[in-house]
């Protein structure tokens, strides 16, 4: 079995090319899919902590996961599509109405 | 699975990834995001998740993911043109993120911490064990689960839908009337 | 080791060929098929120097539409329409090819046969989970037609794609369901072991198919097969008298003519689910492994080697007798409208598929067995 060592630095490293697309790209629609791609990384390691373990816990926890994802995605989705109604933009840097 | 298969399939979910923060077409991020997903549902399926992995593939890929392309058709986003954003949010991203991964590999890889494979229980990964422990030990969080996506269905509804009268002109002069 | 990657390659590659044979029937059979059913000649022009005139013969047409009809779809001129996304106008085909071609491994053609001492089982990938595969390829055959929707630059074809996303979705659901019937009641997601399920017999003559425990059940997914390969009733988002011809407008040339082999390949392989999941797949009536066990008594002997390749004749015929059904359905109904069409979908074949659903899994129960 390949060793833990190379899943955890692989999941480690799609967690930080999600974190680099949410602070680096200013389109809402891109910094979701980032949040997507961070729920991957962990979900990676869940499921071979789990494998090694002999556990079948890890594979539901990523189930779970997964079930909150798709509803999350749904839901912020939705939050996309109204502030676009209301501000003809899905560009991060131009809804700053709540600032000082 | 053998090793190389392990590097390659890293290899390819990585430069899938990087794919999705770097595209300038959302279409293009998306479809680099597919590609990681499907990368990492044959990962899973490797780790002997034969199930998750294929749920992996029906649920996220297969609906998420038509769920983005809808949102970007309806918005009718267009391809970014000239960069985005201040120069210094790039560098300052790129470095919080080569130090995360920086720090994350050495939290997570020394060698006391790495678990040892114990053994492998019978039909590990099927769908009869999922369900085993998904009935019995998680009960309480499966059903909590349904009723999370009862609320994000409506939810997303009530966010997603047109008010009468707001937009449609020939609606809102039959409100008038 | 080897021997069983390269028996697995091998039955690979026979299995898509035959994906392809068949797409190239129903090519046949939607041209000279259509012609009998609609009372007329259909093509009947092309041929080899005339021979078969000469000799008396009535021009079948088969050299038409086999062979030059693929000619003349992939010599014609490949355009990319003006301002359309050149990467997504290439990829969409192709996008919309993989996914039913990969469907084709794991549907059970055979039973296991014994080659030189291997056991061999006929089905190119025997897995353990092949039920949640097929519906995992039948979800990502959306994004061929997405792409081609959206990057062809050109309003109908945008309305046809997202008509098409939209009904493929909504029917999936359907599919879905009624899948998740049938493997409740055989208890296994493995097809292999579903197909071996339907082996034998009830009270003495009728053969154990899945659609005499599951009648709803192929209802639903004959309806949402139809629905989910685009085939008429439901075939809105390519619409010939509508939308010119939807999603795939401004494809030409090779492109096109994938596009049309993923309409037709789609179609055999709902046949196949079909014949899988309900007919018994490769089981023939009252053939057990040594011989004919016939009601009334009566045994015929026969060799293990004519039992495996009556099985795969019986797989043949059947999927070919769902094919041509589908056609014939093709040809005599009227298409739904697009309100008609998703009422369907949502309010009428998914709580019919939540219905059955909980009526089997109740009677699985009670019964206390796997049927």
């Amino acid at each position: 079995m390949i060793p833990l060592t190379y899943m955890m630095s692989l999941s480690a490293m799609i967690f930080a090319i999600g974190v680099a697309g949410v602070i680096i790209r200013r389109n809402i629609l891109v910094m979701f899919m980032s949040i997507e791609l961070m729920l991957n990384a962990v979900n990676l390691a869940f499921i071979a902590i789990g494998n090694r373990l002999g556990s079948m816990d890890g594979q539901v926890i990523v189930f779970f996961v997964m079930t909150v994802a798709a509803a999350e995605s749904a839901v912020g989705l939705g939050i996309i599509i109204s502030t676009f109604r209301n501000r003809e933009t899905v560009h991060a840097d131009d809804l700053t109405l709540m600032r000082w | 699975m053998p090793p190389f298969l392990y590097i390659f399939l890293g290899a390819l979910a990585i430069v899938s990834a990087l794919g999705v923060i770097v595209q300038r077409n959302p279409i293009h991020s998306l479809l680099a995001l597919i590609g990681t997903l499907m990368t990492v549902a044959v990962l899973f399926i490797g780790e002997d998740a034969v199930v998750v992995g294929f749920l992996q593939i029906i649920v996220y890929a297969g609906a998420i993911m038509v769920l983005f392309l809808f949102v970007i058709w309806l918005l009718n986003l267009q391809v970014e043109a000239g960069p985005t954003g201040h120069l210094a949010l790039k560098i300052f991203g790129s470095v919080a993120a080569a130090l995360l991964v920086t720090e994350l590999f050495f939290i997570l890889t020394p060698p006391h911490l790495q678990v040892k494979f114990t053994h492998q229980p019978a039909g590990y990964g099927s769908l009869a064990s999922l369900a085993g422990k998904l009935f019995t030990d998680y009960l309480v969080a499966f059903e909590v689960t349904s009723v999370l996506l009862l609320a994000a269905v409506v939810g997303s509804v009530a966010l997603a839908r047109k008010l009468p009268g707001t937009d449609d002109p020939r609606v809102a002069r039959k409100i008038a009337s | 080791m080897t021997i069983e990657l390269v028996a697995s390659a091998i039955k690979a590659i026979l299995m898509i060929v035959l994906g392809l044979n068949l797409s190239l029937f129903l090519l046949y059979f939607e041209r000279k098929g259509s012609a009998l059913i609609q009372d007329r000649i259909g093509s009947n022009r092309v041929t080899i120097t005339g021979i078969g005139k000469r000799m008396g013969m009535p021009n079948l047409g088969i050299i038409n539409t086999t062979i030059a009809d693929p000619v003349k779809m992939f010599t014609k001129e490949d355009f990319i329409p003006a301002g359309a996304d050149k990467f997504l106008h290439t990829l969409a085909p192709f996008l919309a090819l993989f996914p039913v071609m990969i469907t084709f491994v794991v549907i059970p053609f055979g039973d296991t046969i014994s080659i030189a001492g291997h056991r061999i089982g006929l089905e190119a990938a025997n897995l353990n989970a092949g039920a949640l595969y097929l519906l995992a390829t039948i979800g990502l055959g959306v994004y061929g037609v997405a792409l081609a929707g959206w990057s062809s630059n050109n309003r109908w074809a945008l309305l046809g794609g997202i008509r098409a996303t939209a009904q493929m979705i909504s029917y999936e659901l359907a599919m879905g369901l009624a899948i998740v019937s049938v493997i409740m009641t055989f208890g296994t997601l493995n097809l292999q072991e579903i197909v071996r399920g339907q082996g034998g017999v009830w009270f003495g003559f009728l053969p154990r198919w899945g659609i005499f425990v599951q009648p709803l059940a192929f209802i639903l997914l004959l309806v949402a097969g139809a629905a989910e390969s685009k085939r008429i009733p439901f075939d809105l988002p390519e619409s010939d008298s509508e939308l010119i011809q939807g999603y795939f407008t401004e494809y030409s040339g090779g492109k096109q003519a994938v596009f049309m082999l993923t309409d037709f390949a789609e179609q055999a392989l709902i046949a196949m689910l079909l014949t899988t999941f309900f007919l018994g797949g490769w089981q023939v009536p009252w053939l057990m492994r040594d011989g004919f066990h016939l009601p009334g008594g009566a045994f015929l002997a026969v060799p293990a080697l004519v039992v495996s390749l009556l099985g795969v004749v019986a797989f043949l015929v059947k999927v070919v007798a769902l094919c041509i059904f589908l056609g014939m359905v093709r040809w005599t109904l009227p298409r739904f409208r697009y309100d008609q069409l998703m009422r369907l979908g949502w309010k009428g074949l998914v709580p019919l598929g939540l219905f059955n659903v909980l009526l089997t899994a109740f009677v699985v129960v009670a019964t206390g067995s796997a049927h």
